[in-house]
Order: C-alpha cells, then sequence, then structure tokens
C-alpha cells in the first residue's frame, strides 16, 4: 500500500486519476481503516487528504451559508457554536456517529462516501439541502448530497474524482432541523432507522420541509410526500398523522441483523414525528 | 516491501520508526516503541481499549495509521503519572476499586482525563456518554463512574 | 462456626487498594499479547468461511514461499490416534476432515511480521466442499437435520434419539403426577435463549515456544495454566512436565479462558520453525467466531402451584447446543432450575445437541441463567395469574439449611430467605413507578467448587510474607488472599506479597473457575499460614526451652500460652524471622487438596424498567443486586462481581445475541453488532451484601462470582411484562421483539 499526502485538491485527483488499482482517499479513516483491519479492502494507493490547506476549517460562505472541510472532525462541528445555532440537526447527525474516540477524526464527508444507506449524518445533510464540491480529472462539479450514494457502498464519485468541501445553505430566517435516529442501545450502534426534518414557519403554519430518511432503503432518502404532508400546516396531530404514513410508505428496508422491515417501517414513522416537533419548536426559536 | 519513517512526539519524547503505511498507531506503539499500555480490545473503534490523545483530540489509536503520527504528538496512559505522582483518575481508579481485570483501564483513564480536561463538572450521564466507546465487561461501570466524578470533585478542590 | 456469629475481623471485610493496582492504572501489567521474546515470529490463521465443509485440499505452497514465513501448520502436523476429550480438543484447535463451524481454524502460518504472517494466510488455498449445515437447536435435534458427527453419542444416549444429540440426562423426585394433581394452576411454556459471548475485552493471546526436544514455554492469558498444560500437551502428544506455562495477567475471562483455542497452534509453528517463539493474538472477529461461546438453549417449563403460592411439582425439557462438540452445559441448567426451591416433586431432562457453531466453553454459572429464564419467568406467569407477590412466594418455597436440594446433595447453611429478606426490605421496592415502567424479580443461585489446589507461602527475612497462588488474579484474588494471609498471621497487608505463579511453582491448580479462586485458594493460604505459625511456635518455644504446645500465636507473635507456659515477653514474627537461618532455616507453609466445605451463593435481583411503546427499547431506570457472600473479605471486589454479573446479564437479557445468516456464517463478529452495554445503556447497580457464613471456610467465604448473572435474565422479562403487558419468552428481547410482543396484545 502506498501512502500519499497531496498539498491540493487537484494533486490528490491526479494521484488517484493516474492509480491503476484499489484507490482510497483518507479523512478520518474511521471507516477505511477498519476495512482495511478487517482485509475487506487492501487499497494500492491510500490518499491522506488533511495535508491539503483548509481541510479543517468551518467558513461562513459569502450568502452566509456554511463550507466545511473535508477534515473536519465530529467533536469540531460539534464545538462550533455559530454553525450548531444554524443547522442543529446536520451537527446532531454528525455527533451520533461512534464513540467519542470516532468523533475526534470521522468526518461528515467520510461518512458520505462511505455509501452507508445508515449513515447518521448524511439525512441531516439531505434535509439541509447541502451539496458537495467535487474535484475531478475532468475539472471541478457539484452535486447535491441526496444524488451522492447510489447504492450500499456506491457513490456517484467517478475514478479520480475527490470531494473537497461540503456546503450548507443559509438557514435563513424561521427555520429548523433535527435528526433522530434509532438504535437498540444508547450509543455505539449503527442506525436501524434515522429520520431528519428540516422546516421553515411563516408564524405557526411551515412553509418549507425536506424529510430525509436513513437504513429504510438503499441509499439514504428524501421522502417529499412526507413533507408535503406537514407544508401548510402547524404540525397538528392529524399532520403528524400523515406524516407518519408518508414516511412509512416511503420505506423500502431489507430484514438484517440490526431489524426487521416491519420494526423499521413503524419506527420510521415514529422518528418522523418526534423529529419533526423538534424542528418545530427550533423553528420556533428553541434552542438546540 | 517499503517503509516509511516516521518522526513523533511521545508523552514529550521524540521517537523515530519505521512504519508498513498498513500498521496502526497502536501497532507502533505497542509493536515498535513498547508502549504496551495502550490495548487492542477489537480494531474497529468499538471498544476504547486503544485511547491516546493525537495533538490533545482524543481518539482510538487503532483507527489511526502510523504514518498519519508524522510531525504529531501523542499522549498515553505511559504518560499520565508524573514520575511517581499518580493523576487524580488514576488513584481514583484504584481507591473505588474501578477496575477488575484492569485491561480496559488504561482506555478509561486516557479518555476520562479527556473529559475532565474539557469539563471539569461533569454529571452522571455526561461521564457516561462520553465514556460509552469504552468497553468494560468487568465492573458493569458503577464504580468506574464514581471514580471518574470523585476524581473530578478532587481536581475541582471540593472534599469527597 | 454458628450461623450469626459476626466476629470482628482486624482485615478481613475492609477495603484496601489492590496490590496489582499501581501496574494496572499506568499501563506497566502485562497482558497476553504485552510480551515480547528475542527471535519472536507472528502467527496467523486460517479460517473456514463455511458453517459445515469438507476440507478436499489445502495447498500451502504459495504462503511458504512468502520470503518471511517460517512455518505453516495443518493437522497433518498434530499426533493421530487421539481420542475422547482429547480428540475434540485437538478437533476443535484445528479441523481435521471438516470444517464444523464458521470460524474453524484450518492452517495456521507464522512469519517474521504479523503483516507477513497475514499476507500469507491469504495465500493459504483451502478447496471445500459445503455439506449442509444446522445452527439451531431445535433444528440441530430434528431427527433429519444434516449430521454433524455420527457416532459421537454417549452412552447416556438411548437408542433411536436423533442423531445429533450426543448426551442425555433424567433425574427427579417425587410423584410428579400426585404433585400436578395437586395444583390449583398448572402452567407450561417454553423459553429460548440465544448464544451470547463472554465477551472478555482481551482477545486471546499467547507467546508460545516448543523444541525439537519437546520441551517448551508458553506465556498466555489464562484463567487456568494447568489447564492449558495439558490440553496442550494432550493435543500435541508432549508431556505436560515438559511445558512450562506462565499466565499473563488476564483481561477478563469469566469462563472462556478455561480451555484452548489457538495455544497449540503456538507450540506446534514453533516446533516446525525451529524452536523460534510465536506469537499468536486473535483478532475481535477471531474471539466471537470461534472462542467462547455460551451455548443457546430451547427449553419446557411445567409448574404446579396452590393459590397461596406452594409448589407442588416442576418439570423441565432442556434442549441446548454446545456447538459441534459435546458440552453444552445442560447438566448445570438442569441441577440450577429448581434449585432456590422446596419442590416434592421434580422431573428434569436435557438433550445436549451438536450445531454447526463454534464450540462452548464455560460462561459465568454455565447453563444456570438459561434455566433461571425459563423457570423464574415461569413462576412469575403464575404469581401474576395467582395475583400472588413474587418474593413473597419465593420465601415460601424457599430451601433452608439442610433440606433436598433439587439436584441430590442436602444443602449445608445457605442463605437464601436471608438474601430474600433483605430484598423485601431494600428501599427500591417502594421506588413509585411511572407510565410504562415495571418492576421484576428473579433469584439465582450457582454453586462453589473445590477443585485441586495448591499453595505455598513463606516468610521473609524481615517478617514479612509472600503467597504462591496458581489461580490467575481477574477481579481482585490478590487482594483478598492477602488480606486473609495477613489476617491469619497478624502482620499488616502491605506486608503480604501474593504472586500467580507459573506451573512450575507449584502442584497441580484448576483456574479460576467455578466461584473458588477466593473460596479455595484463600483456604489453602490460611492452612499454609497456620503451618508456619506452628513452625514459629516451635522455633519460639525451642528458644526459651518449653513445649512447644504450650505457645501460642496472638497479633503477630508467640507468646507463652498461659502462666504456667513460662514468663516470657512475646516473640514478633520479625524477629523470630530474623533469626530463622540459626533456628532451622526457612519457614514455610504449604497446602495442597481439593477443599471441601463448599458453601454455595443464592441471589436475588430487583430491576424497574421503562419500555418505549412506540420502539419497544428498554431502558433500565433501577437496578438491585441482593447475594449471599458467606463473608465479604474484600467488600468492593465482591460488588464488582455482583455489579458486572448483573451487567452481563443485562446484556444477555436485552441485546446480546449470536445472529447466524441462512449461510451458517456468524453476522455479528464485532462490537458494532455484537451489543454489549455500554456506559450509558446502565443506572449505578446497588448492592446489598448478605453474609451468611460458610462454616467450611476459615473465613466463612462462599463462591460469588457467578451467581450475579443469573437472575437479570428472567428479572428483566418480568419487569417487561409489568410494564408492557408483553411476555417475552424469547431471548435477547431487543427492540424489534418488544414491539412485535406489545402490538401482538392489540
Amino acid at each position: 500500500m502506498r501512502y500519499h499526502t497531496p498539498s491540493t485538491f487537484t494533486e490528490a485527483a491526479e494521484i488517484a486519476a493516474g492509480a491503476g488499482g484499489i484507490t482510497r482517499f483518507l479523512a478520518g479513516g474511521t471507516d477505511v481503516l477498519v476495512q482495511l483491519r478487517a482485509g475487506m479492502v487492501t487499497p494500492d494507493d491510500l490518499i491522506d487528504l488533511k495535508h491539503i490547506p483548509g481541510v479543517m476549517d468551518i467558513t461562513r460562505t459569502d450568502d452566509g451559508g456554511w463550507k466545511i472541510g473535508v477534515a473536519v472532525s465530529g467533536a469540531r462541528l460539534g464545538a462550533h457554536d455559530a454553525l450548531i445555532a444554524d443547522w442543529p440537526g446536520v451537527v446532531e447527525g454528525m455527533e451520533l456517529v461512534g464513540s467519542t474516540q470516532v468523533q475526534g477524526r470521522a468526518t461528515l464527508t467520510g461518512n458520505l462516501c462511505n455509501g452507508s444507506p445508515a449513515a447518521d449524518s448524511v439525512p441531516g445533510l439531505v434535509a439541509a439541502g447541502a451539496t458537495v464540491a467535487i474535484t475531478g480529472p475532468d475539472g471541478d462539479r457539484e452535486l447535491a448530497v441526496e444524488d451522492v450514494p447510489t447504492g450500499p457502498g456506491k457513490t456517484a464519485l467517478q475514478p479520480g474524482e475527490v470531494i473537497s468541501a461540503i456546503t450548507l445553505p443559509p438557514r435563513g430566517a424561521n427555520g429548523g432541523d433535527a435528526y433522530l435516529r434509532f438504535i437498540p442501545r444508547t450509543e455505539m450502534d449503527i442506525a436501524v432507522v434515522g429520520c431528519a426534518v428540516n422546516l421553515r414557519l411563516d408564524g405557526d403554519t411551515i412553509t418549507e420541509a425536506r424529510v430525509a430518511l436513513g437504513a429504510v432503503a438503499p441509499t439514504v432518502r428524501l421522502a417529499p410526500d412526507a413533507a408535503a404532508a406537514i407544508i401548510g400546516t402547524s404540525l397538528d396531530d392529524a399532520a403528524l398523522a400523515a406524516l407518519t404514513k408518508a414516511a412509512e410508505a416511503a420505506c423500502n428496508p431489507i430484514d438484517d441483523k440490526r431489524g426487521t422491515v416491519a420494526f423499521r417501517t413503524e419506527v420510521a414513522g415514529v422518528l418522523a414525528r418526534r423529529a419533526a416537533r423538534i424542528a418545530y419548536d427550533r423553528a420556533k426559536g428553541a434552542a438546540k | 516491501m517499503s517503509k516509511v519513517h516516521v518522526t513523533t512526539t511521545v508523552n514529550g519524547d521524540t521517537v523515530e520508526f519505521l512504519t508498513d503505511p498498513r500498521e496502526t498507531l497502536l501497532d507502533c506503539l505497542r509493536d515498535k516503541l513498547g508502549m504496551t499500555g495502550s490495548k487492542e480490545g477489537c480494531g474497529t473503534g468499538d471498544c476504547g481499549a486503544c485511547s491516546v490523545m493525537l495533538d490533545g483530540v482524543l481518539v482510538s489509536s487503532c483507527l489511526v495509521l502510523g504514518v498519519e503520527a508524522e510531525g504529531k504528538t501523542v499522549d498515553t496512559i505511559e504518560g499520565m503519572a508524573k514520575g511517581n505522582d499518580l493523576h487524580p483518575l488514576q488513584r481514583k481508579f484504584v481507591e473505588h476499586a474501578a477496575l477488575q481485570c484492569g485491561f480496559c483501564t488504561p482506555g478509561f483513564l486516557v479518555a476520562s482525563k479527556a473529559l475532565l480536561d474539557q469539563n471539569p463538572d461533569p454529571t452522571e450521564e455526561e461521564v457516561r456518554y462520553w465514556l460509552a466507546g469504552n468497553l468494560c465487561r468487568c465492573t458493569g461501570y458503577d464504580k468506574i463512574v464514581r471514580a471518574v466524578l470523585d476524581a473530578a470533585a478532587e481536581l475541582r478542590g471540593e472534599a469527597a | 462456626m454458628a450461623k450469626d456469629e459476626y466476629k470482628e475481623f482486624r482485615l478481613v471485610g475492609t477495603r484496601p487498594d489492590r496490590p496489582d493496582g499501581l501496574d494496572k492504572v499506568t499501563g506497566r501489567a502485562r497482558y497476553g499479547a504485552d510480551i515480547a521474546a528475542p527471535g519472536m515470529l507472528w502467527a496467523a490463521v486460517v479460517r473456514s468461511p463455511h458453517a459445515h465443509a469438507r476440507i478436499v485440499r489445502i495447498d500451502t505452497s504459495k504462503a511458504e514461499a512468502l520470503p518471511g514465513v517460517k512455518a505453516v501448520i495443518t493437522r497433518a502436523d498434530f499426533p493421530e490416534g487421539l481420542t475422547g476429550e482429547a480428540w475434540n480438543m485437538q478437533e476443535n484447535t484445528m479441523a481435521g476432515e471438516r470444517a464444523l463451524y464458521d470460524g474453524h481454524a484450518v492452517a495456521a502460518v507464522a512469519a517474521i511480521s504479523a503483516l507477513i504472517a497475514q499476507d500469507a494466510a491469504r495465500l493459504v488455498e483451502v478447496e471445500y466442499e459445503i455439506l449442509p449445515h444446522v445452527t439451531d437447536v431445535d433444528e440441530a435435534i430434528k431427527p433429519d437435520a444434516p449430521v454433524i458427527r455420527a457416532g459421537a453419542a454417549d452412552a447416556t444416549v438411548p437408542e433411536g434419539m436423533p442423531p445429533n444429540v450426543v448426551r442425555y440426562m433424567e433425574f427427579g423426585h417425587g410423584d410428579l403426577d400426585a404433585g400436578f394433581a395437586a395444583a390449583d394452576l398448572v402452567m407450561e411454556k417454553t423459553y429460548k435463549t440465544e448464544a451470547t459471548h463472554q465477551g472478555y475485552i482481551e482477545p486471546h493471546a499467547c507467546l508460545g515456544q516448543l523444541g525439537s526436544d519437546g520441551k517448551g514455554e508458553m506465556w498466555v492469558c489464562t484463567q487456568g495454566h494447568w489447564y492449558i498444560r495439558k490440553m496442550c500437551t494432550d493435543v500435541l502428544g508432549l508431556d505436560p512436565a515438559q511445558l512450562r506455562v506462565t499466565p499473563s495477567e488476564i483481561g477478563g475471562g469469566f469462563g472462556g479462558k478455561t480451555t484452548i483455542f489457538m495455544e497449540p497452534l503456538s507450540l506446534a509453528l514453533s516446533r516446525k520453525a525451529g524452536g523460534r517463539p510465536v506469537k499468536v493474538v486473535m483478532s475481535r472477529a477471531e474471539v466471537l467466531r470461534a472462542t467462547g461461546p455460551t451455548a443457546s438453549a430451547s427449553m419446557d417449563v411445567k409448574i404446579g402451584m396452590k393459590k397461596d403460592g406452594t409448589m407442588t411439582a416442576g418439570k423441565v425439557v432442556f434442549r441446548m447446543q454446545g456447538g459441534a462438540f459435546p458440552g453444552a452445559p445442560v447438566d448445570m441448567a438442569l441441577y440450577c432450575a429448581f434449585a432456590a426451591y422446596k419442590v416434592p416433586a421434580l422431573h428434569h431432562e436435557g438433550f445436549d445437541v451438536l450445531a454447526n457453531r463454534p464450540r462452548a466453553a464455560a460462561y459465568r454459572a454455565p447453563g444456570s441463567p438459561m434455566a433461571a429464564y425459563a423457570v423464574e419467568s415461569l413462576v412469575d406467569e403464575m404469581c401474576k395469574e395467582l395475583n400472588l407477590d413474587p418474593i413473597d412466594t419465593r420465601l415460601k418455597n424457599a430451601v433452608r439449611d439442610g433440606d433436598q436440594s433439587s439436584y441430590g446433595p442436602k444443602f449445608g447453611s445457605i442463605g437464601l430467605v436471608e438474601v430474600l429478606e433483605a430484598m423485601k426490605a431494600h428501599p427500591n421496592l417502594q421506588a413509585p413507578l411511572g407510565p410504562n415502567q415495571g418492576r421484576g424479580v428473579a433469584s439465582g443461585f450457582w454453586f462453589n467448587h473445590g477443585g485441586d489446589t495448591s499453595v505455598s507461602m513463606a516468610i521473609s527475612e524481615d517478617g514479612t510474607a509472600q503467597v504462591s497462588i496458581g489461580t490467575p488474579d481477574i477481579g481482585g484474588l490478590r487482594a483478598s488472599i492477602a488480606l486473609m494471609t495477613a489476617e491469619t498471621l497478624g502482620i499488616a497487608y502491605d506486608d503480604v506479597r501474593v504472586n500467580v505463579v507459573e506451573t512450575g511453582a507449584l502442584g497441580v491448580n484448576e483456574p479460576t473457575h467455578g466461584s473458588r479462586a477466593t473460596f479455595a485458594s484463600g483456604k489453602a493460604a490460611v492452612i499454609a499460614a497456620r503451618q508456619a505459625i506452628t513452625e514459629m511456635c516451635r522455633r519460639a518455644a525451642a528458644e526459651w526451652g518449653i513445649d512447644a504446645e504450650a505457645v501460642e500465636w496472638v497479633d503477630g507473635a508467640a507468646q507463652p500460652a498461659g502462666p504456667n507456659a513460662g514468663k516470657f515477653p512475646p516473640m514478633t514474627i520479625k524477629e523470630i524471622a530474623a533469626k530463622m537461618s540459626s533456628t532451622g532455616g526457612p519457614i514455610a507453609g504449604h497446602h495442597e487438596s481439593v477443599p471441601d466445605g463448599v458453601g454455595a451463593s443464592f441471589g436475588a435481583h430487583v430491576v424497574d424498567v421503562e419500555v418505549d411503546p412506540e420502539t419497544g427499547r428498554t431502558t433500565i431506570l433501577r437496578y438491585l443486586v441482593v447475594q449471599d457472600a458467606g463473608r465479604a473479605i474484600h467488600p468492593s471486589y465482591v460488588e464488582g462481581q455482583y455489579q458486572g454479573g448483573a451487567a452481563q446479564g443485562i446484556g444477555w437479557a436485552l441485546n446480546e445475541g449470536y445472529i447466524y445468516g441462512d449461510d451458517g456464517r456468524l453476522q455479528n463478529p464485532v462490537f458494532l453488532d455484537y451489543r454489549v452495554p455500554v456506559a450509558s445503556d446502565l443506572p449505578m447497580i446497588d448492592t446489598v451484601i448478605v453474609e451468611v457464613p460458610n462454616p467450611g471456610h476459615p473465613y466463612g467465604v462462599r463462591g460469588v462470582g457467578e451467581t450475579g448473572i443469573t437472575p437479570p435474565l428472567p428479572a428483566i422479562a418480568n419487569a417487561i411484562h409489568a410494564a408492557t403487558g408483553a411476555r417475552l419468552r424469547s431471548l435477547p428481547m431487543n427492540p424489534p421483539s418488544v414491539l412485535a410482543a406489545i402490538k401482538a396484545l392489540g
């Protein structure tokens, strides 16, 4: 295994494009090293992105959104008060990934690129409408986060392409987001179901909403019907019931060691309801 | 086989080693530097027995490559006591019988110190969640949590 | 010793710092993988990915050709012709004609680095012919199940039993029909438990060296190094005395480190590699796939009860699989099933069944938690049906001193009634419960094992003492042995050093298992110390010119026993020790026996839970362990056993369990998905140490290590029922199961 430490994303993309065998980018390493250790994936070329200037930075964009470097750890994200004030649901999703120790290393971008349908940080990003900047051999492009994963362990990134940053849109007024996941223990598990809700209010009425579900389909997915079920409502009982039904209907899960189809479907509705309430309260001004 | 030369600082000492890029920081600490206080319980970041501080951040050293330690600062259990002066956490773990087999203890101590360094007055719940990535199979955590809370009180200058 | 005589002790019952504490909080303590030797090689093991497969061919040539590889072994490198348990151990160490479970070792490699060994292991080519497999006990006991091993049944199995039944047992007493006829309520239910792993945080590790002369050395994390010595030499056809085994510090065992797994591989690789020492360290996945675990069980229970709670009859039929080899603890499960109850008529029947899973090892009170889950759940179901208090009902039927036990022998002094009374008085039982919350109680039982025990002790030149024991210290044993020795000698706790010594230094010792170490090594240490005291009294008598019988030992000094013995000032242990060279040489004591006077331990737990009715998730709100310790030598470590046992039981009850796919492969061989309780899952675990001294031990000790894992399984099931109305008769009671059970109520 060759270990590379490029100093620009262009250089990283060139190394990846020129490599013949298995290539992995290294940010936090909390997935790559597990796969390496288990003998599942032994890359021929490992490209460490942490020597590229700016990858540890969280910066306000010109339009009032946020740019998050690819090597920003969960711990660093969780210590950024201004970001949490804007996007508490995004940050709490990331903070649920692994242990305190894993938080010291794991990144949003890595969690996204691992391609797991159960990735805890991804539903929050999708609900927020986040995008990724991609550098590749044929230049740069931008992609919505929900379009990055294409199946379990698979992404839309082409050979030689590397994500250079994640961008969150401006929060704007009267918005709130939240992420909840269900796990059997209180910590340390992979999500059996995850749900993020991002909404905006006008008075008591929801005017915009995005609902994203995790671990109930081959990829994290947007649930537009679930969002539609609460838009125009004040999240009353009827809206919550409709949301529950729509979230359940958006599920296409599997039976596996972590949960059954019936359980995942049922709990997706429960979490959608509970996350929507939290997001609603946050939009009303409740602190995280 | 091409190995990489790494220079890093461990517990204040500059050290060097040659490592295959596939080897973890934990492998390097244990097998190249003879610092076996950090343990491997899982190799997947699920047990916390290999906890160390990397540039002041709590990490699982099984999830860090040895090559990534180049130019960095690593603090391990071996550096927690200053000479013969134990850190209050170390004393409290013994006093409270917060260890049975002791295998998870170095990881718990390193992780607990990281907590108290940033939160001198944690609640029981905060201690439990912070330490959720450190598995102990012997104690049921009761005495560990008490030892951490008691050490925190002592560090704050409050009588236990 | 009378039951209620609470003698004042100087040291026993105090809580000093453990002698190995400093090493363990500084990272200095050396565990299985923490040692290296000159010329050391590293091993990697090739394991079967199939649950059941014929090994058609193994080609090791590519692995052998890799630079840095020094030895590759297969079953062909082991002696042939073994029979019985020796063959079982050899077959489990390395597969012969067939791989019998996912993770079964088929080859091993030693190389100059761990990475080269792992690379070489991947170059070993194994051709398999996949065979039909079975992993579930109820499937494995069917007459047409895939046959794991023809001819494996022992003489206990009657003609005509299904092919995977390898042991059968039945016993009981009384008139069962009359007993059930006398009952006001008879209930019969079936319960299932999944296999769980001991889950010690330290993976198995050893460093073995074996020369062509058959002489060898081993450093290993184990609960019993004489067992390791015997088993390794049996498997390899060596003489036990030629293998010296030194125990490392041990990172947890819970029964799982009382046997061999990869230890013989290090020796066989070393011998093939010209005697270079070989280190083998298991990964967590190897630990979960190929060591431990406990058995899974399917259990029918039938109980007859009068309206007032009196139990009139009981019947259990237990089926357990313990992997591809005989040894599921169905016998112990049957012994424990009704141990807490005095019932006029009982019948027990058990089947030990083979399946394509790793060979079960002992796990804390092996068999007892499963039995308790079945019997203590059904007792609770019947109490609820008859509107009876669960603690009073247990008291009404509780066994007392001198009662005939359900498994045969008469009980000596036991403390079940005292435990239940202490529980009734505890404030946790008065704590108010809110919506979706429920309380459950259950009792549990485990034996106290004697076992081969050999201890030696010696007085140093300055009157301090060293004690050599052969039972590895997993949870504070050295502190307890030092307390008892110092108490006996009349010296300070810090003046005793206890060493866990290698096989060359003592007679044979059984492992630290069976809740025996504090009892057995402690009793032997006290007897050895008394020998030394006798010798010191003799030396004082010689100096004073009086009869040795006229000297007594008081507070660490010899003194004349009464005014008629003569007038001499007390001669302290320091004075006697200082001149021992001129008064007859070294002063020491030793004791070898299978200690009698074992004291069984009963316990009872109360748990309060809250169940989320929308997700089925159970939260433990409050937990209380009450257990009879006989006498707590070091109460902190007794509490630690109670709390640790309860935590393991909580894990078993709620979220732990082996998950096999349709392909027979273990789906969760990592801590991510083998879900042991984490710190945020648990509350503080309250304990009450009941002390009904065991008259068979000089300080009243009972075995306390194992009972604590037994009550949590049924106690939590009973609490979930109280909270939700749903009765879970299968483990684990994880959120999907609980939610499904709640929804099934309608």
